[in-house]
């Protein structure tokens, strides 16, 4: 064993955690739940990638150069932003460089604070804080600009004739979509709001455990748990008011007219892709 | 036969007699809305592919002010987008808009929905009373609005004025859709099938309304309908519509009687089924 206080898993030991597998893939096919393949397909993804980004990590944190990490930032905040529009139904055509913009406010401006004001790293690039605490913050805007923009859409497409209503009388876009805004913003922060009320009560945050088990105090992780939880909430807010407000650039027109790829939804980006070759 | 509500009674003719507008050979005289070969592509879903569509094919016609233009055809010619093309809810593909005389796409846009009111075949409500709604477009510039009034010129009573819009029939909800127009002072209303989902007493007082708004404050009204006997007991004009393309403009007392083309015949007798 080596000088930290944990104990280390070896390359045999996380063979043995291959049981674990074996018993999932056992209920899968008992059961006859068809999910086999599937099961075999996420261990081996598990594998390589978490290996790939502890390789990958370790060089950071050995190099610990300051363009290394704004790298390893821009890398994570386009695959997120990128994320968020991967699931929605409808068009993605430019809504893949708005989400990834707002997150990028959101992240930027919550991790500013929280590096030079909170915790005060120096320097302040230190990739043992830095890495970490950028993964959650853009994690969680990428889960509120994914929560803005496929709200937003469901809503209009609820709400089309009393927007259609609002901007025939003179509205501008933001005005008739006030609502649906707003049912938006709701949407991306209640999970935020939610998990404020019951932390610690059900179980305990990833990275709580994570100091804990690597030696921390529980007093000591539970204040760093308080900074993220606070650290999140902006975030997602930020996050998910810039990523509202470009939706409204990216559902209306600059006439104040609905989108026309409100209608053709999934057809959209075909339609955009054949006009524009 | 339903009862046919109250007709109007002037023509274009009439009012230029009556020499309160200039004659239209005259160079000055702009009308109240002008279509000049407007068209109309748009992308529409046909099956599981996007297919472009020519949905409005080279129209144009002009609308003289105090006109009441009945807009007529099968549904699916296209009468909704040409609606919707006024007060650029949609724009054309090609083509020009005018307002009095002016492109309206060179208007602030806003400023031309003020000046071109809408109303729509199913009555859209905004969240609220039937004052809110009312007073929607004056608050927005933040002008003053007296709702009452509004309701007053759409014989709603006053005292439904702080009931959730709601709350109302369909047939007072479309007349408080009317009211909500007309308190941005509109110069021109378009109104897209607005008796199509009333009743036929509704209707009627529906109709009667467009005909009194139109003599008594002389306000142009272009109205979209597929229903003939609605068409003519209001229209002054009248403009058929089939497949995007226009296939008659007049009179609408000319028209009833006697159309000048064989389709517009053939579409009195309800022999156009609905086209696509
Ligand atoms: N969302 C849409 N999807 C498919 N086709 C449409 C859509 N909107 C309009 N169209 C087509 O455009 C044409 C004109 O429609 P519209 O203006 O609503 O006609 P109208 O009001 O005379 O019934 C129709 O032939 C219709 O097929
Ligand atoms: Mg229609």
């Amino acid at each position: 064993m080596n000088a930290s206080a944990y104990i280390h898993i070896s390359l045999i030991d996380l063979l043995i955690a291959l049981l674990f597998v074996g018993v999932t893939a056992l209920i899968s096919y008992w059961q006859h739940l068809g999910l086999e393949r599937d099961i075999a397909i996420g261990t081996v993804r598990t594998f390589v990638q978490l290996l790939t980004v502890g390789f990958v990590l370790q060089r950071l944190f050995d190099a610990s150069r300051w363009y290394w990490v704004v790298l390893a930032l821009a890398i994570m905040t386009t695959v997120a932003g990128y994320n968020a529009v991967k699931r929605q139904a409808g068009a993605k055509q430019g809504l893949f460089a708005m989400t990834t913009a707002s997150i990028a406010t959101g992240g930027a401006i919550t991790l500013i604070l929280v590096i030079g004001v909170v915790l005060r790293v120096l320097p302040w690039y230190q990739p043992q804080y830095v890495i970490p605490i950028a993964g959650m913050v853009i994690g969680n805007s990428m889960n509120g600009a994914a929560l803005v923009v496929n709200r937003f859409h469901s809503e209009l497409t609820l709400r089309r004739s009393e927007i259609e209503a609002s901007l025939a009388l003179g509205a501008p876009a933001r005005e008739a979509a006030a609502g649906a805004l707003r049912e938006s913003l709701r949407a991306a922060m209640m999970p935020t709001v939610n998990s404020m009320m019951t932390v610690g009560l059900v179980q305990l945050p990833g990275m709580m455990t994570g100091q804990i088990i690597s030696g921390a105090s529980p007093l000591d992780a539970v204040r760093y748990q308080v900074v993220v939880m606070l650290m999140i909430a902006a975030a997602t807010a930020v996050t998910a008011m810039t990523a509202a407000f470009g939706a409204l650039r990216v559902f209306f027109t600059p006439a104040q007219q609905l989108s026309p790829r409100l209608e053709l939804g999934r057809h959209w980006d075909a339609y955009v892709g054949r006009r524009q070759s | 036969m339903v009862p046919a509500p109250e007709e109007c009674v002037h023509s274009s003719d009439d009012i230029v007699n009556e020499g309160r507008f200039a004659s239209m050979d005259d160079p000055a005289y702009a009308p109240a809305v002008e279509l000049v070969h407007v068209s109309k592509t748009k992308p529409v879903l046909l099956g599981d592919s996007v297919t472009q569509l020519q949905v409005i094919g080279d129209v144009s016609f002009s609308v003289p002010k105090g006109e009441i233009l009945a807009l007529v055809g099968p549904s699916g010619s296209g009468k909704s987008t040409l609606l919707r093309m006024m007060n650029r809810l949609e724009d054309p593909s090609s083509g020009q808009i005018s307002l009095f005389g002016t492109d309206i796409s060179s208007l602030d846009v806003r400023e031309l929905r003020r000046r071109v009111g809408m109303v729509f075949q199913t009555p859209a409500l905004i969240a609220g009373t039937v004052a809110d709604n009312v007073s929607y477009g004056p608050r927005l510039r933040g002008e003053d609005c007296d709702p009452g009034e509004c309701l007053d010129l759409v014989r709603l009573e006053r005292d439904l004025l702080h009931r959730p819009a709601t709350a109302l029939s369909v047939g007072q909800q479309q007349r408080m859709c009317i009211a909500r127009a007309l308190a941005n002072r509109p110069e021109v209303l378009l109104l897209d099938e607005p008796t199509s989902a009333l009743d036929q007493t509704a209707a009627n007082t529906v109709l009667d309304l467009v005909c009194r708004l139109n003599r008594e404050m002389g306000l142009t009204v272009i109205m979209v309908t597929h229903l003939m006997e609605h068409a003519r007991a209001v229209g002054t004009r009248v403009v058929l519509l089939v497949r995007g393309a226009k296939i008659e403009e007049g009179a609408a007392n000319a028209f009833f009687a006697s159309p000048a083309t064989e389709i517009g015949r053939r579409f009195l007798q309800g022999e156009l089924s609905n086209e696509c």
